[in-house]
């Protein structure tokens, strides 16, 4: 290339950073597997050819949605602190976000200790367990890869390896806390509100 | 090269790779291909593999051709037959066209925007192990235990696993779960990998490639990818659904508890015709690269082909009914889905229409890249036309599961989207192994595998409309399909035979083919700026891209495309 030919890209070249466009698409397709289990739990609401039925034993889960619910605040607190620098206020919002996901663990065990020994539903009672076990367990399942996660960094940040730099990695690691929430969010509104009411 | 952009650190020790230089040993190249994080490696891993799995689902195909080439054939026994089929379908699907479309991606995409690696090159080593071994996993099935009344293990209910014949109840043992299994562990490996190209593409793109910069090959990649990332998780979650259904008793699709045999239907079908497009998408990626540089044009109507690109993609979500016209939709299902079905071939005729233009007074040199483009343009097209005719409800309750539609997509799969596949290795064999292939053998591998194409699928559209059903694994003499099914035999040997010189011009020409040089084609993407094959660190120093030939700019400097975009 000569230089008497002006470049026409003379501004900056900037992209997006990879690690938050894989964050997106992650989230993407987890969207899509999501969206599937809920469409056959939607689908076969009052398909049941035998109970129990979803109102006959589903509470709604105050106690479970509180902690995940608000773990999604506590983390950004955690991130905050992290972005100004302070290590303890990270620690101590961090370790609340996971003691929140690992209490809304136990919550899930719970009720399905409840639902399957008091109410007699299983995955192969009828139409209603099958949904039921395999959405909330899904959902339940991304719940403990984020427990696992946000433990992870527990240790690493405990041992100094998570500082202010790594605010990004931290970031993304929220959102899908955050994903996790949203998710939760459809199936309170799937599983609770609509089919337990119908 | 003065304000080129530097890319490797000048320590690094700069050692151009030479064909011929290097060879190593067995086990020392065995070592490197396990080892590899290197997306060109694991491009010709993904391609190799397409290709060993091409030819064990080839001789399944040409098994069943033999058991239906007279009425009344005893080659195979029923229930082997199932399988053949079943195995045959998933296989090309999942392990052949698959492969290679991440092959063609992972191989190209990189060095056509100028990057070093993928952007998470140990994501892309993990993508492509799934994928090879989930392939032999399903093969595994045929030497495993026992299913169905006593024959192999190998699945066989068809490749989408039709879904009360998937219930513990019809398909004793394991069979139908090294199915859902195996496609379940490649359909993780797809999307990882669909995730990694997609953020290569949006964030590792060299300077100046802007969007509207990057070869039309990236930008059908790219639409390719989301549709991986998109579609193939609804399969994972019917999958994931079916396997709950055969261990844990979950009674999805099972009709006694209430559940729906339809709704598999559904669940399969809203990532199965995406899945089509997600294969003929890189196809066509491959035809917008290779059609200008034999016709001496640039591409007509680039803002075009990305506009209909796109809208293919959408478009796409919402066709997958049309699978299932015969099924029972309600009316209003039938006329939307009809009607979305129809309305996605004007982009796909956006395109063709394009191709030609581009083709059109244009100083075509026929070598073998351009002859596979042009064939394909002739049978995409028949594959589109009975495609809309399928389309048509009324024509597909008459046609639905028969022969017809086994010759429609089979022209797809094989007049298109192999014909694709195959100008691609004419086209960047000389990129990756830095020699030609033959053109002898590749005229012959043409002519035999065109001729027994058109000898193997053309009679089955009659077959099809003489009302010839297809899964059939035999029939009875004196209804007019013998002709039919004979032809379409004999067709198929010949297409293996084209395959043969083909796989020998592979294996040939990496030895002795004739030396290539940087640029045999003297084209305008960036790959045939670096070396062939290129060294790992892809290149040594890139110009900066102001156009979307920016090999043209660097050849013509005193007539950059740039100042006229």
């Amino acid at each position: 290339m000569s230089s008497q030919s002006l470049s026409t890209t003379e501004m900056e070249w900037q992209l997006p950073s990879p690690r938050v466009v894989g964050m997106i698409l992650v989230i993407l397709t987890e969207t899509a597997l999501f969206t599937i289990f809920v469409v056959a739990y939607l689908f076969y609401i009052g398909k049941s050819v035998s109970g129990p039925y979803p109102h006959e034993v589903l509470h709604f889960p105050w106690l479970g949605s509180i902690l995940l619910f608000g773990s999604s605040g506590t983390i950004v607190a955690a991130e905050n602190h992290l972005k100004k620098g302070s290590m303890g206020g990270f620690h101590l919002w961090w370790f609340i976000t996971f003691a929140a996901g690992v209490g809304f663990m136990f919550w899930t065990i719970n009720e399905w200790i409840h639902l399957i020994y008091h109410e007699g539903l299983t995955i192969s009672t009828n139409l209603f367990g099958s949904t039921f076990y395999s959405l909330v367990g899904l959902h339940a399942s991304h719940v403990l890869v984020g427990a696992i996660l946000l433990g992870l960094i527990l240790i690493m940040s405990l041992t100094g390896r998570i500082q202010h730099r790594h605010h990004q990695h931290i970031e993304m690691i929220s959102w899908y806390w955050h994903f996790v929430d949203c998710v939760w969010a459809v199936v309170i509104t799937v599983v609770y509100i609509i089919s337990a009411n119908s | 090269m003065a304000n080129g952009t530097t890319i490797i650190d000048p320590g690094t020790e700069l050692l151009p790779a030479r064909p011929g230089q290097e060879r190593g040993t067995p086990t020392g190249w065995i070592q490197d291909l396990v080892y590899t994080v290197d997306h060109k490696k694991l491009g010709m891993l993904y391609v190799g593999t397409g290709l060993f799995f091409f030819v064990v689902a080839g001789i399944m195909a040409l098994l069943i051709r033999a058991q239906l080439a007279f009425p009344n054939g005893r080659v195979t026994s029923p229930g082997e037959f199932n399988a053949l089929i079943t195995v045959h379908g998933t296989v090309m699907i999942f392990w052949v066209a698959m492969p290679m479309v991440f092959g063609m991606i992972n191989y190209l995409v990189p060095l056509m925007i100028g990057a070093r690696d993928m952007a998470f090159p140990r994501l892309n080593a993990f993508s492509f192990w799934l994928t090879f071994f989930s392939g032999f996993f399903l093969l595994f099935s045929f030497i495993a235990g026992p299913g169905v009344y006593g024959h192999s293990g190998a699945p066989d209910a068809g490749w989408f696993a039709i879904a009360p014949l998937t219930s513990p109840a019809f398909s004793k043992g394991p069979s139908i779960d090294y199915w859902s299994l195996s496609v379940l562990i490649t359909g993780i490996g797809s999307v990882t990998g669909g995730i990694n190209i997609m953020v290569t593409i949006i964030c590792l793109r060299t300077k100046g490639m802007t969007l509207h910069r990057m070869p039309l090959f990236v930008w059908l990649a790219l639409v390719t990818m989301f549709l991986v990332v998109v579609f193939i998780p609804p399969l994972s979650a019917a999958q994931i659904m079916l396997t709950l259904g055969r261990y844990l008793g979950a009674k999805f699709f099972d009709a006694e508890a209430g559940g729906s045999a339809i709704l598999w239907q559904h669940f399969f079908w809203i990532f199965g015709h995406p899945e089509v497009y997600i294969l003929v998408l890189p196809a066509f990626g491959v035809i917008s690269e290779v059609v200008p540089v034999f016709s001496r044009k640039p591409i007509f109507g680039y803002p075009m082909m990305v506009a209909a690109t796109i809208l293919i993609g959408f478009i796409s979500a919402g066709v997958w009914a049309h699978h299932m016209f015969t099924v029972g939709l309600n009316s209003f299902g039938v006329t939307f889905f009809a009607m979305a079905t129809l309305a996605i071939s004007v982009p796909t005729g956006i395109k063709i229409f394009n191709w030609l233009a581009t083709m059109y007074g244009g100083k075509i040199r026929l070598e073998l890249p351009m002859i596979f483009c042009i064939a394909f343009l002739f049978q995409f097209l028949i594959a589109g036309l009975t495609g809309i005719m399928l389309g048509v409800a009324p024509f597909d309750w008459q046609l639905n599961d028969s022969y017809f539609v086994i010759a429609h997509f089979h022209y797809v799969i094989v007049g298109g989207i192999l014909y694709g596949i195959f100008a691609f290795f004419y086209y960047w064999y000389p990129k990756a192994f830095g020699r030609m292939l033959d053109k002898k053998l590749g005229l012959w591998h043409f002519w035999l595998f065109t001729i027994g194409f058109h000898l193997t699928f053309d009679p089955q559209h009659f077959a099809g409309f003489l009302g010839m059903p297809r899964r059939i694994y035999t029939y009875q003499p004196g209804r007019g399909w013998e002709l039919w099914n004979l032809i379409s035999t004999v067709g198929a040997f010949f297409q293996a035979a084209g395959v043969i010189f083909f796989v020998i011009n592979l294996l040939w020409s990496a030895w002795k083919g004739k030396i290539a040089g940087d640029d045999p084609w003297d084209a305008w993407t960036l790959e045939w700026a670096t070396t062939s094959p290129p060294a790992d660190y892809n290149f040594e120093t890139l110009p900066e891209v102001r156009s979307r030939r920016p090999l043209w700019d660097l050849k013509h400097p005193e007539d950059p495309d740039w100042k006229f975009e």
